[in-house]
């Protein structure tokens, strides 16, 4: 079967191959979208031991540790807009990457954020983030970021500012650790200032990253903190406001027309910020920065 | 002796489907009497282990080491077979020189190959049946009792074999034209790069050059992508899986099989046999 | 004048060589033959002739670079031409794991007979090849010898019109080839052809009705054996003894070879008589006088002669 037989076959391949691949990537969205539902993390977590898994990828570690890393953020930005319950796999995911690669420090910072995050950002376990970043200081001895991780989950998320302190004042002890540890261990001890020191926490995370993911929720949380303070003065100019004119202002052109402020002042996404009737300063209802709600800025 | 001169002449031709059926039948033999089988027994010795083992432990998830460990063997078996066996397919009757009084008779090299392929997967799904049964077996000692989601584990043997169908035919592909050695690490190479597509497009996205996108994507939609069949945790937690996906996933391995197999008869038709 | 049962026109064949593969090396250069229908046919020639490759090619196992060729009227091309031919190839292998009467069975489905006609079949070549015995033993066990014969069987269990047989004589005991020589006979006896490589030329000889003869891919000649031979001239060799202490002709004496009591003379056959006078004037006592034709083999080494390097050269890059 030559010349002509195998013209033929040659031909129908030509013809078949693009038409098939055609057909092979239509039918693979449509597979996607299916296996998306389909638990797939789960088929990932199989193994969920991340020791089992290290001997399992025969030495190729560092290689699954950022395929799991990988995942872990691409779940993660698949979830999050999603509030599953499953949300309680990213914790497996970092532990397996950790386990695979301990020196993966975004893993354990990644991991500090979003486990302690509240829904419908994290998955709102402080307490696995606390152990998280544990197994990377283990691990990591001298990874001073770590500490200041850690230290800012007991004091953001926990509330508990002694560990908090006590944890920024053994990473300030790491050689080659910035003054900002020893600052911060006398700065969550006092009481007062919790906004601003909360914004050097998060101002800190915003600068000593590279990933998006964390650079963005930085940065919210830097805006809603930002608001916060701005709401802080605004009330006291405020009850200056009261005290000279017997009511409160009704909006910011009041106090600029009383010389108490020089301008109009814009929350950090420039929208003018609002008086309610009891004369505390809101945001502006369409504004999107959203203030952060850990119970020590409750008392603003 | 009778003088049957005219008798050739005279003869029904056979149909042209009976000549693959005739080759698949032979290479099955062939395999039943390479003793390829007896991997069951190492595959039998391995679920018994497992049984006992989880049996004296009795932590709660029986069922779940079971299944998992079941189908990874089942898949791991299958897939060493699909691989060893088919890259010899056909570079075997070469070396050996059985091709020739074969290709002599009234034989289109493509009937061959199909035969071939059909022989191979004949045998790789009575292997996979007995190991299913296996699988029954060591799940009936350990949990006791089926349960109505236990489908979900006929439907993962099932997307077993549609993997082994496609890595068999890429197997068969090479084997027309490179020596073993060269085709396992081809075959395999395609193999683990299905398995991860979906990471290297998610590398490629997360990387933000269009060029590296643009690249992983094209991958992704070209490799076979072997991670479809990998229903091995939703059948360990019993989760239903969809008829729809069923079919898709069947019609994908269908579709790239028959385009392998095609590219294969391209090739082969072409070749000069030493 | 039927359809000749082969017909090839220019058939040739180039393999790529040397290490980049750009080279080529013509194997087979403008094969051109007609073998007749109903007649033994030999192809001749030396290791590395192309022999091989003119069947290969015919069998469809390779392709040729220019030519073309027909059997029984069907191109070469056709899948179909198959049903009516069949083929031994040089040192058959078969699958091993499978018994001589699995092997036939095998064979013969593909022609569509039934399963009582298969068995019919079987039993009856099994007979004719001598393997009844060993009909149930896997093939893996079998000596060269016997894999020969059920190469026989099955290149002829379905009555081929033609037989193609490459060496089929490779590997058999004197027995043996008395035997496949009667095959080849009883081949003919049913009105089939037969062509068949070899190079052992006393079997050329006696059993075929034509030959060619190739050498460096190249035809060399066709025609009866007889025809090939008789292009060379004749001659006549006598033997004779002396009586003891005698002393051959001194005509004579520097043509005649000595061999212990023996003598041979060769001389044209114009001078027979005269050589005979001779002999009979001292006496020698004429054990034979034979006409000196020369056979194949003398043709074939005359041919081969002085080439001898080539040939060998052709034979390791043709691997």
């Amino acid at each position: 079967m030559n010349s002509s037989g195998h013209k033929r076959l040659v031909w129908a391949f030509i013809v078949a191959a693009p038409v098939i691949f055609v057909a092979l990537a239509a039918l693979q969205a449509r597979i996607d979208e299916h296996t998306r539902s389909f638990a797939r993390s789960k088929e990932e977590l199989v193994l969920r031991s991340g020791a089992a898994l290290k001997k399992a990828s025969l030495g190729y570690d560092a290689l699954m540790a950022d395929i799991y890393w990988t995942r872990a953020v691409q779940y993660f930005g698949a979830r999050s807009t999603k509030r599953d319950e499953q949300m309680g796999l990213l914790d497996p995911l970092l532990d397996i990457t950790t386990t695979l690669d301990p020196r993966l420090v975004v893993a354990y910072r990644f991991g500090a954020i979003f486990l302690s995050e509240p829904a419908p950002i994290g998955a709102g376990r402080p307490d696995l983030g606390v152990k998280l970043v544990k197994k990377g200081i283990a691990a990591n001895p001298n990874e001073w970021q770590l500490y200041s991780d850690l230290a800012f989950i007991y004091y953001w998320h926990l509330d508990d500012s002694p560990n908090a302190a006590a944890t920024y004042l053994a990473g300030s002890k790491i050689p080659n650790a910035p003054e900002y540890l020893g600052i911060m261990a006398a700065r969550v001890s006092q009481s007062g200032g919790e906004i601003e020191t909360s914004l050097m926490i998060w101002r800190q995370i915003y600068h000593s990253t590279k990933n998006a993911r964390m650079q963005q929720e930085a940065e919210q949380q830097i805006a809603g903190l930002t608001a916060a303070h701005d709401e802080q003065i605004l009330n006291k100019l405020s009850d200056d406001y009261h005290r000279r004119f017997g009511r409160y202002p009704a909006s910011s052109q009041d106090l600029v027309d009383a010389r108490i402020l020089p301008g109009i002042p814009a929350d950090p996404a420039g929208l003018p910020y609002v008086f309610g009737s009891d004369g505390k300063a809101k945001l502006n209802p369409s504004s999107p920065v959203v203030i952060p709600a850990p119970k020590k800025l409750l008392g603003r | 002796m009778s003088t049957t001169a005219v008798a050739a002449s005279s003869m029904a031709p056979a149909p042209p489907r009976a000549v693959s059926t005739i080759v698949a039948v032979n290479t099955f033999r062939e395999a039943v009497r390479d003793r390829v089988l007896y991997n069951l027994i190492f595959f039998a010795l391995v679920m018994i282990g497992a049984a006992i083992l989880v049996g004296q432990i009795s932590i709660g998830i029986e069922r779940l080491v079971i299944v998992n460990l079941g189908l990874s063997a089942i898949s791991i078996f299958g897939l060493i077979m699909a691989i060893f066996i088919g890259v010899g397919l056909v570079y075997k009757e070469i070396e050996r020189r059985t091709l020739y009084t074969l290709l002599a008779k009234p034989v289109h090299r493509w009937e061959f190959l199909v035969g071939k392929y059909a022989g191979l997967l004949l045998t790789l799904v009575v292997n996979t049946a007995f190991m299913m049964l296996g699988l029954a077996a060591a799940l009936w000692y350990v949990a006791g009792t089926f349960q109505r989601s236990d489908v979900t584990i006929l439907v993962a043997v099932y997307f077993i074999l549609l993997e082994l169908a496609l890595v068999t035919a890429l197997g068969l592909f090479f084997s027309c034209f490179s020596s073993p050695m060269l085709s396992t690490l081809f075959t395999l190479g395609i193999y683990v790069t299905g398995i991860f597509c979906a990471e290297i497009k998610a590398f490629g996205e997360l990387s933000k050059n269009p060029a590296m996108e643009a690249v992983t994507k094209v991958i992704y939609y070209l490799v076979p992508n072997f991670h479809n069949f990998n229903a091995i945790a939703a059948a360990a937690y019993g989760d239903p899986i969809s008829l729809t996906l069923v079919w898709q996933n069947t019609a994908y391995a269908a579709l790239y099989v028959t385009l392998i197999l095609l590219a294969a008869a391209a090739v082969f038709s072409n070749r000069n046999l030493k | 004048m039927s359809t000749p049962a082969i017909e090839i026109q220019g058939l040739t064949k180039d393999y790529p060589v040397g290490f980049w593969r750009k080279r080529m090396r013509r194997s087979l250069d403008g094969l051109s033959l007609e073998v007749h229908d109903n007649e033994i046919f030999g192809f001749l020639g030396p290791n590395g002739a192309g022999k091989t490759t003119t069947l290969k090619l015919l069998m469809g196992l390779i392709f040729p670079t220019a030519g073309t060729a027909r059997v029984r009227g069907r191109s070469i091309d056709d899948v179909a031409m198959h049903r009516e031919i069949g083929y031994l190839p040089e040192q058959p292998y078969f699958y091993d794991y499978l018994t001589a009467r699995e092997l036939l069975d095998y064979c013969s489905r593909f022609f569509g007979f039934s399963s009582q006609d298969r068995r019919t079949r079987i039993d009856r070549f099994l007979e004719l090849v001598g393997l009844v015995s060993a009909a149930d033993i896997q093939l893996r066990k079998f000596s060269k010898g016997m894999l020969q014969r059920v190469g026989i069987a099955q290149a002829i269990i379905h009555d081929p019109q033609v037989v193609f047989l490459d060496e089929p004589m490779s590997g058999l005991d004197p027995v043996g080839r008395r035997e496949v020589r009667d095959v080849i006979f009883d081949l003919k006896r049913q009105g089939r052809t037969v062509f068949f490589s070899t190079h052992i030329l006393s079997d050329a000889e006696s059993l075929c009705d034509r030959v060619a003869v190739l050498h460096q891919g190249k035809l060399q000649g066709t025609g009866a054996p007889g025809d090939i031979v008789s292009m060379e001239t004749h001659g006549m060799e006598v033997l004779f003894e002396l009586r003891a202490g005698a002393a051959p002709p001194a005509k004579l004496a520097n043509r005649a070879k000595q061999t212990g009591r023996r003598y041979r003379l060769d001389v044209p056959e114009t001078d027979l008589y005269a050589a005979l006078e001779e002999l009979k004037a001292c006496d020698a006592r004429i054990l034979s006088v034979t006409p000196l034709r020369p056979s194949l083999e003398d043709y074939f080494f005359k041919l081969v002669g002085g080439e001898k390097k080539p040939s060998h050269a052709l034979e390791v890059a043709q691997q």
